[in-house]
């Protein structure tokens, strides 16, 4: 699906909130991957150690980017994994496109892919006669109902047994309607086997790649991703440019780091090590492996040193279960690919703060976000860099579209404030004001955002200072 | 496009990154350190946890263990190598008993080839390379004998390990056996049958991969 026409977001918060089986799903959802993920990470200061260690890796490898990018293409190529560079989305389409019709393939079979989703990589191949189709349960479930991933770990998070039994019993032909989950997988499970078997190439995303190897991480669970990057005679692998490591030997801990913080599991059931194609001997895997490197504003968000901590992210989706706003609202809301804290410093970067700044402003600023970080990206820090910016006047800013929100009135507002705070006299007289008429304020303008739902603030009369003079304090 | 995506990219990194020097490299975290015995405990505690079947055998025995185990559970047949110490001594121990046990039967030339009758099999028996104590999974490195598929598709994922072969931790087993000089086509680290939490994170297992996860560890000691 593509993004709405017009993102109103207020629009959505109003209808997500309203939504009371969607706020019953989500709950149940978010405080069992809390706990999940408490139980995995019960020592405190081991898990501190670690991400201290998640931090500096990520840290050290985004410092030597560029070059651990041409390593890792220069080690790709040697070990016969084609790599291409995109620049933007519609550019990785239409590699993904070429390498398709040069095969003539109109059946691909997808593992779960957020840089896929970014693309819309999806509709784009309907629209030319590919039929592209998820094979993770969840994505597999929302494609069903033609719906976009709501988590970015958990995309089918939204829903509940009941809702996915219908989408099954209605879309998938010959299905019976049953509620048991276990049923639910079998149908599942029956019905992608026989597209694994006819897939003519496989698309999966990127965890890790590791520059010394050319290696290709993958975590999954299900066998879906073994099956997409194993079965069908070609492979492509699509990732931001972000997601290369340095060394073999990080990966293990950023791996733990990544299932445990995503789903509590010490790990998944399966993590996948693609180093080459089928080489001549072997009797199974693709015969053709590609890599897509898509940089899509990620090399403008790198070069400035703050803004560049939000490409230590590994997706991990925990940032999601701990925000107080996102757990209340689901993904839907947030009308963009990456949803939650990070989707709310991400997605302004990505596509400008005209289209998506209003999603910084939806924080409490509360810190949980910073605080489960397995990198520890500092998002509340950049949550408010993206607000600065998209209030910044001029060329102060780095993120496209810096200054949309800036608006006379404000800027008086402040003004007005800086002057009253600079002198006394018009500080006294503002004081005596608000004493007087501050509970007047009007549920009007710009206010309104604040009173509408808060009780007026009662200012005292008299000023503290006023009050210890009449009691005889001396001044000073 | 190729190329000038690649040079645009590419130089706007440098660019920016030569602004700032390269942030030194962090030393790595120790690695945890179990006995042999504790290994293997925590191995199979794991493993168990994630409903891994695990029977401590012996090398004398594992055949006949592994027959007790597949015995009456309508199994047609079970794929495996010919070409390997362990299939070797299971094809030389496996009686012909079509009723009770399933019929073993081997890979035939590629993938395109043998697909079909692939996604018909019951089980497959595989080595392993070593296994993982503290998460609790096994390795494998897939190659021209034992296939990737044969721990995918079949529905039944039979492991043989050597309890020797139990490192303390991925990173252990990374550097000890120097992955990075001779990465294969394929590594995997697998640690239950396949599983899935994406309805109502309600825990099922048997999704894409197999439903059953049996690892024979061959303890000497």
């Amino acid at each position: 699906m593509a993004e709405p026409a017009r993102f109103d977001f207020k629009k959505n918060i109003a209808k997500a909130l309203k939504d009371r089986q969607l706020r019953k799903n989500l709950r149940s959802a978010m405080d069992g991957l809390r706990i999940k993920r408490q139980d995995v990470f019960d020592d405190a200061r081991e898990f501190e150690e670690l991400r201290r260690y998640g931090n500096a890796v990520k840290e050290r490898a985004l410092s030597r980017l560029p070059q651990l990018l041409e390593q890792l293409e220069q080690k790709c190529t040697q070990n016969g994994i084609q790599v291409h560079w995109a620049e933007t989305t519609d550019e990785a389409n239409q590699i993904v496109l070429e390498i398709l019709q040069r095969h003539k393939a109109t059946r691909l079979v997808k593992g779960k892919s957020m840089v896929s989703e970014e693309m819309h990589l999806n509709n784009f191949l309907a629209r030319h006669g590919i039929e592209a189709l998820e094979t993770d349960l969840g994505e597999f479930i929302i494609q069903l109902d033609g719906e976009t991933p709501s988590h970015i770990i958990v995309p089918a998070v939204h829903k509940n047994k009941d809702q996915i039994a219908r989408t099954f019993h209605a879309k998938i032909p010959g299905a019976p309607y049953t509620e048991e989950v276990e049923d639910l997988n079998r149908i599942a499970r029956t019905t992608l086997r026989k597209k694994f078997q006819a897939g003519q190439a496989g698309l999966s995303g990127v965890n890790f790649a590791v520059a010394e190897t050319g290696t290709l991480c993958l975590v999954e669970n299900e066998g879906n991703g073994r099956m997409c990057t194993t079965v069908p005679p070609v492979h492509i692998a699509v990732m931001g440019i972000e997601k290369v490591v340095e060394k073999m030997e990080q990966v293990p801990p950023l791996l733990r780091l990544l299932t445990g913080s995503a789903t509590g599991q010490r790990i998944t059931t399966y993590f996948n090590m693609i180093t080459s194609p089928r080489k001549p001997g072997e009797k199974d895997g693709p015969t053709e492996v590609h890599l897509i490197l898509l940089d899509n504003g990620r090399s403008r968000i790198y070069a400035d040193p703050q803004l560049r901590q939000t490409l230590y992210c590994i997706r991990c989706g925990t940032c999601l279960n701990h925000c107080p706003v996102y757990t209340r609202l689901g993904g839907h809301a947030y009308g963009f690919v990456y949803p939650g804290p990070i989707g709310k410093i991400l997605t302004p970067q990505i596509e400008g703060l005209s289209a998506a700044g209003d999603l910084a402003f939806a924080s409490t600023l509360c810190n949980a976000c910073e605080e489960f970080c397995p990198v520890r990206i500092p998002i509340p820090a950049l949550i408010r860099r993206v607000r600065n910016e998209s209030y910044a006047a001029s060329a102060a800013g780095a993120i496209p579209g810096h200054g949309f929100r800036r608006n006379l009135m404000e800027i008086m507002a402040w003004k007005a404030w800086a002057l009253a705070n600079s002198h006394p006299a018009l500080n006294r007289l503002g004081f005596k004001l608000a004493g007087r008429i501050g509970h007047l304020l009007p549920a009007i303008g710009p206010l309104k955002a604040w009173t509408q739902v808060r009780t007026r603030p009662q200012f005292a009369l008299k000023s503290l200072h006023q009050l210890a003079r009449e009691k005889g304090v001396p001044n000073g | 496009m190729g190329n000038i995506a690649r040079d645009r990219i590419l130089r706007r990194l440098h660019k920016a990154a030569s602004q700032a020097p390269d942030v030194p490299a962090t030393a790595c975290l120790p690695i945890a350190a179990y006995d042999r015995a504790q290994r293997l405990e925590r191995l199979t505690t794991l493993m168990r946890a994630m409903r891994t079947q695990i029977e401590v055998t012996n090398s004398r025995d594992w055949v006949d263990r592994l027959r007790a185990i597949l015995k009456n559970r309508n199994l047609k047949r079970l794929l495996y190598s010919p070409e390997t110490e362990m299939g070797r001594e299971l094809k030389a121990a496996w009686p012909d008993d079509p009723q009770a046990l399933p019929a073993l039967c081997s890979w035939k030339g590629q993938i395109e080839e043998f697909k079909d009758e692939l996604f018909h099999i019951d089980a497959a028996i595989t080595t392993t390379r070593g296994a993982i104590a503290e998460t609790g999974a096994i390795v494998l490195w897939p190659d021209e004998k034992e296939p990737r598929l044969m721990s995918l598709v079949p529905p039944v994922h039979i492991a043989v390990l050597e309890a020797d072969r139990i490192y303390n931790s991925f990173c252990e087993i990374i550097q000890a056996e120097k992955w990075p000089d001779h990465m294969p086509t394929n590594a995997l680290l697998i640690s239950g049958p396949s599983k899935t939490a994406d309805i109502e994170m309600t825990l099922a297992f048997g999704v894409h991969g197999p439903r059953e996860l049996i690892v024979l560890i061959i303890d000497t000691m």
